[in-house]
């Protein structure tokens, strides 16, 4: 071989080594680079942006590594990173940019950060799982969403210290000021509980609303009904105040799941409001062949000519025209003024583009001059900077952190993608939002039309619950997750064996939140120490032994509160094709409603008062009112 | 099914048949009305001439279902600011800029039979008691908590009370304390504390004191900063008849409480009782300006002035002298009286009155009145004198 031929095949050589180096260190996350899971902690999982009054600043709200990240608007290059709370969820700054308020939803803190020095000030306790605030343009009250309580706190902006609570939504997260700071426009991720129950009681179509709070006075003065969503995000008003936009789920869980090629699973949509509008009007986002799954940050253009809505699930961002949104609704007939979220030729009048972005993209912020968005991917660690009036992303920032996906992050990927299902419409996290529950009962197709009618379950904690499905009759979490759901939901690719074991190695790590009724360490109180008398009793009020069966604490033993069997506790309707049921875990059983394997059971009370006329689930016609109160507050604990 | 012991149908329907009976309008005297002594009361004119001086006088608007009421049977009145709410036996209505909205169960409310109403302050939310469970007004929206689907006791709620975040709750079975922030609801009765009776008929609650008003059981007490409770009853047992005046409670059918300045207000069906927590003033027909001994409702100004809603009008006491307005017993004209400290009865010539002389309820906006009666809600504008 000649010197020239050996210096050619060692640099080919040389060169495909390179090749296979590049390859495989690239962080490609359809293909993920295997790796053990020591880097979890340390993926930013970006989940909202904003913008120093001045623009000269991004903040970045981290919620895995639990950081603020302060960036350079400019180079990109990282300012300063501050830790906050656990697993931040909500970011604004004060009116006048001085302070950034960060909520954090795991320790029920607010951390309150001086924007000069870059420095968390204090530390303020606040309601249950917080999840965004505000602060008035007075500089007196700030207000706080809380997930868990449903209701918005409004603290004293000074001192922190809460002075009373108001009733908001089921799971209170995201707030909008009114550009005059007058109104304060809430919004919630689960569906209100049914005011009026149909006579089929878990067959009720979901009620949300857009909460008004008036901030002068700190009372609630409206709110604006949206009906049939389950699911509502962020919301959005113009800078002219004319306008309003939130951006939402339509869930079609009245009718059986087995229409996905239909469009029969979900709309996803925006709710507008205000004078622009009128009588609020929903519009979807989806068009035929391509969903905007699982929308969230909603941002209006400072002179109102665009509306960007970022979709997690479909990984992009929709562009819309809003002078062409406006005169699509006006041009209707008036009868038809309510929600046009069933036409999926509707959005072909208004959107205009379609750009996509990192995964799972949620929040979003506009310059001041609106010519850049900045949209944060979170679980790629990504920054996108879309150039808007090109409609392109101009430039990716890439934030700190592990350079590999780990399996987990891959679960995680996958749970949170609508790519797998057909035309992309929907993804695990559709129905289980944030990695939870919906608050809604479907009726899935293997079953049959009409049969089974199930309440969608919590996830947290479900690792070594098994069986899975209400029957019991998935034996792990890749048999539920697998084949049931690509060829049921689905309904179009299947996962790798990989992804598959990643989807199922995320699902198993979902802990479960803090217990709010029970905080850690503290003793319960007399009523849940009552309580749990008579979740382990063993005799009923007349001195009758209660069957091992037909107690409580059997069925709902050990830490997660499940004996893993199935049992019949009477519950079994006319539309059921079987009485056994599985032992449900107890795992925060006071934020889950509605109960029973359908969601016939509006609140925990009613799993007794209404649906045990035999004590067939546990022994308890013996019990007063007292004592059900009592039964009750333990659970709470659970 | 849970049995409850105190929420049988049987049971609820024999409370809301007693509820009813005492509730509906009965227009015949129970005892003689005071009579204007025409001679003696000339010769205390001057006396009498003060009182009426400094007694409010009022032009009352009556609303009923002619104008927009949901139903004339007014139970329960609240005022909200500018807006006004009125609990009535056809649905709760709300009076807001000359108009009349109404809720009813198809907007969730509990029952249409609206019977007490109170404010949260606060939050500007209202509760409302009702034969069907308890329901929360805030912002158009209503959710309603009942005895199924929640910890309530029972599903009659004659009484409501808001402090600080908790709701205070008369029912028929007991009272409760339901806590807005954590959603636990505390039970009391006949098990938990001094009442022997359940039927509990209303509720006054403070950040001090919480009073009960426990149909034949008298006034229950319960410190909150303590968790005590106490109990207060006629020294002359369930008799009728009065031995010692002014030694307690004047009877146990207590009906009404309002804990305000640290005075007790108590409405019986047998008098009223004033307590400033170490004696007791009774007040009679006999002996007082009240028209009837019979009052459903009781509202403190504060510790000195009240005002008695009886089944013979409508009484306001200023701690000297009386007041009554309403319909005449025999005739219907409008009627105004005044009792001076010497016991002397002056008619005053007004021209309206309240819409009927069975009077359930009260409330102030401003100078003005708001009353609840068996045959419409009154709007009592006060008049310069």
């Amino acid at each position: 071989m000649s010197q020239r031929l050996q210096t050619a095949v060692g640099t080919g050589l040389a060169a495909l080594a390179v090749a296979l180096l590049t390859l495989l260190s690239w962080p490609a996350i359809d293909h993920p680079v295997r790796a053990d899971e020591r880097g979890v902690q340390d993926y930013a999982s970006p989940l909202e942006v904003l913008l120093s009054p001045d623009g000269a600043r991004i903040y970045v709200l981290c919620q895995q590594s639990e950081q603020v990240r302060v960036l350079d608007a400019t180079s990109f290059a990282v300012i300063k990173n501050i830790s906050v709370g656990r697993v931040p969820r909500g970011i604004s700054l004060s009116p006048d940019g001085a302070r950034l308020f960060v909520t954090n939803s795991w320790d029920d803190t607010l951390s309150v950060i001086d924007t000069q020095t870059l420095a968390v000030v204090a530390t303020w306790p606040v309601g249950a799982e917080p999840s965004s605030v505000v602060e008035d343009h007075a500089g007196k009250h700030l207000f706080v969403a809380n997930r868990i309580s449903n209701d918005v706190a409004v603290l004293d902006a000074q001192t922190g210290v809460e002075e009373k609570r108001l009733v908001a939504g089921r799971g209170a997260s995201y707030m909008t000021p009114s550009p005059d700071g007058s109104r304060l426009y809430v919004t919630h991720v689960y569906p209100n509980p049914p005011r009026v129950r149909s006579d089929r009681d878990n067959r009720t179509a979901p009620e949300s609303e857009i909460t008004v709070i008036d901030t002068a006075r700190a009372v609630v003065v409206d709110r604006i009904p949206l009906h049939g969503i389950a699911g509502v995000f962020h919301v959005a008003l113009s800078a002219d105040g004319r306008l309003g936009v939130a951006a939402e789920y339509h869930p079609k869980n009245m009718i059986p799941l087995a229409h996905l090629e239909h469009g029969g699973a979900f709309a996803y949509t925006l709710t507008l409001f205000g004078t622009d509008v009128g009588k609020p009007v929903e519009v979807p986002l989806d068009e035929l062949e391509r969903y905007a799954s699982r929308p969230f940050g909603v941002a209006i253009a400072p002179d109102k000519s665009r509306i960007y809505v970022t979709s997690g699930g479909s990984e992009m961002v929709t562009v819309i025209d809003v002078a062409r949104v406006l005169r699509f609704i006006h041009a209707q007939p008036h009868a038809q003024l309510v929600s046009f979220a069933q036409d999926l030729a509707a959005s072909a009048n208004y959107v205009v583009a379609r750009i996509s972005v990192g995964h799972d993209p949620r929040g979003l912020t506009l310059s001041r001059d609106g010519r850049k968005l900045f949209v944060a991917n979170r679980l790629e660690d990504t920054l996108s900077v879309i150039d808007t009036r090109a409609n392109r992303v101009a430039a990716t920032i890439k934030l700190d952190g592990p350079k590999e996906i780990s399996p987990l992050r891959h679960g995680e990927q996958t749970f949170y993608t609508s790519r797998y299902s057909f035309q992309g419409q929907i993804g695990c996290a559709s129905c289980h939002i944030d990695s939870t529950f919906d608050g809604l009962t479907w009726n899935l197709e293997p079953d049959g039309f009409g049969r089974n009618t199930v309440a969608n379950k919590l996830l947290e904690g479900i690792k070594d619950t098994e069986p899975y499905k209400w029957t019991g009759t998935n034996p792990n979490i890749p048999t539920e997750c697998g084949p049931r759901t690509e060829k049921y939901f689905w309904r179009a690719e299947n996962y790798d064996d990989l992804t598959l074991a990643d989807l199922a190695t995320y699902i198993r790590s979902l802990q479960p939140r803090p217990n709010r009724w029970r905080p850690a360490g503290r003793e319960l109180t007399p009523a849940q120490d009552r309580g749990q008398v008579i979740f382990e009793r063993a005799m009923d009020k007349f001195g009758k032994p209660i069957e091992e069966s037909n107690r409580c604490s059997y069925c709902h033993s050990g830490p997660k509160g499940t004996n893993q069997k199935i049992f019949d506790v009477g519950t079994r309707k006319p539309t059921d094709n079987a009485s056994l049921l599985k032992s449900v875990p107890l795992t925060s059983v006071a934020l889950t409603a509605p109960y029973l394997h359908d969601g016939s059971a509006a609140t925990l009370e009613e799993i007794w008062t209404v649906y045990n006329p035999d004590d067939k689930h546990g022994r308890t016609n013996d019990l007063t009112k007292d004592e059900l109160n009592d039964l009750v507050e333990y659970l709470r604990t659970r | 099914m849970m049995k409850f012991p105190y929420s049988t149908f049987a049971a609820q329907a024999i409370l809301v048949t007693a509820w009813l009976l005492v509730a509906a309008p009965i227009a015949a005297p129970q005892a003689p009305a005071p009579q204007p002594a025409s001679v003696a009361q000339k010769a205390h004119a001057v006396l009498a001439a003060s009182a009426a001086h400094v007694l409010p006088r009022y032009r009352f608007e009556n609303f009923t279902t002619a104008n927009g009421l949901p139903d004339n049977h007014v139970y329960s009145v609240l005022v909200d600011g500018d807006r006004i709410w009125a609990g009535t036996d056809n649905g709760l209505g709300l009076y807001e800029n000359g108009k009349w909205k109404t809720y009813a169960t198809k907007d969730g409310l509990a029952h249409r039979a609206v019977l007490s109403l109170a404010l949260d302050s606060r939050t500007g939310d209202v509760w409302a008691g009702t034969m069907g469970g308890l329901s929360r007004i805030s912002g158009g929206r209503i959710d309603s908590y009942t005895q199924l689907n929640s910890g309530l006791s029972n599903d009659v709620v004659y009484g409501v009370s808001v402090e600080g975040e908790n709701v205070w709750v008369a029912t028929a079975a007991g009272g409760c304390r339901f806590n807005t922030r954590t959603g636990q609801w505390a039970l009391y009765n006949e098990r938990n504390t001094p009442m022997i009776e359940i039927w509990v008929y209303s509720v006054s609650a403070t950040p001090t004191k919480v009073y009960y008003a426990v149909w034949g059981s008298g006034i229950l007490e319960y410190d909150q900063k303590t968790g005590r409770w106490d109990k207060y009853e006629d020294p002359d047992g369930e008799t009728e008849i009065v031995l010692f005046k002014d030694q307690g409670l004047i009877h146990e059918i207590t009906t009404s409480v309002s804990f305000v300045d640290n005075i007790l207000w108590a409405a019986t069906y047998f008098g009223a009782s004033r307590y400033d927590g170490r004696y007791w003033h009774n007040f009679l027909m006999k002996d007082s300006g009240l028209p009837s001994n019979f009052i459903n409702f009781i509202k403190g100004v504060d510790g000195k002035r009240a005002w008695f809603c009886t089944d013979k009008g409508l009484a306001y006491y200023d701690g000297v002298n009386w007041a009554v307005y309403t319909p005449s017993l025999k005739d219907g004209k409008p009627e105004m009286t005044v009792r001076d400290a010497q016991g002397k009865v002056t008619p005053v010539a007004v021209s309206s009155a309240p819409a009927h002389n069975y009077i359930l309820g009260i409330d102030f906006q401003g100078d003005d009145i708001w009353v609840a009666t068996a045959k419409g809600l009154s709007h009592g504008i006060r008049q310069q004198q």
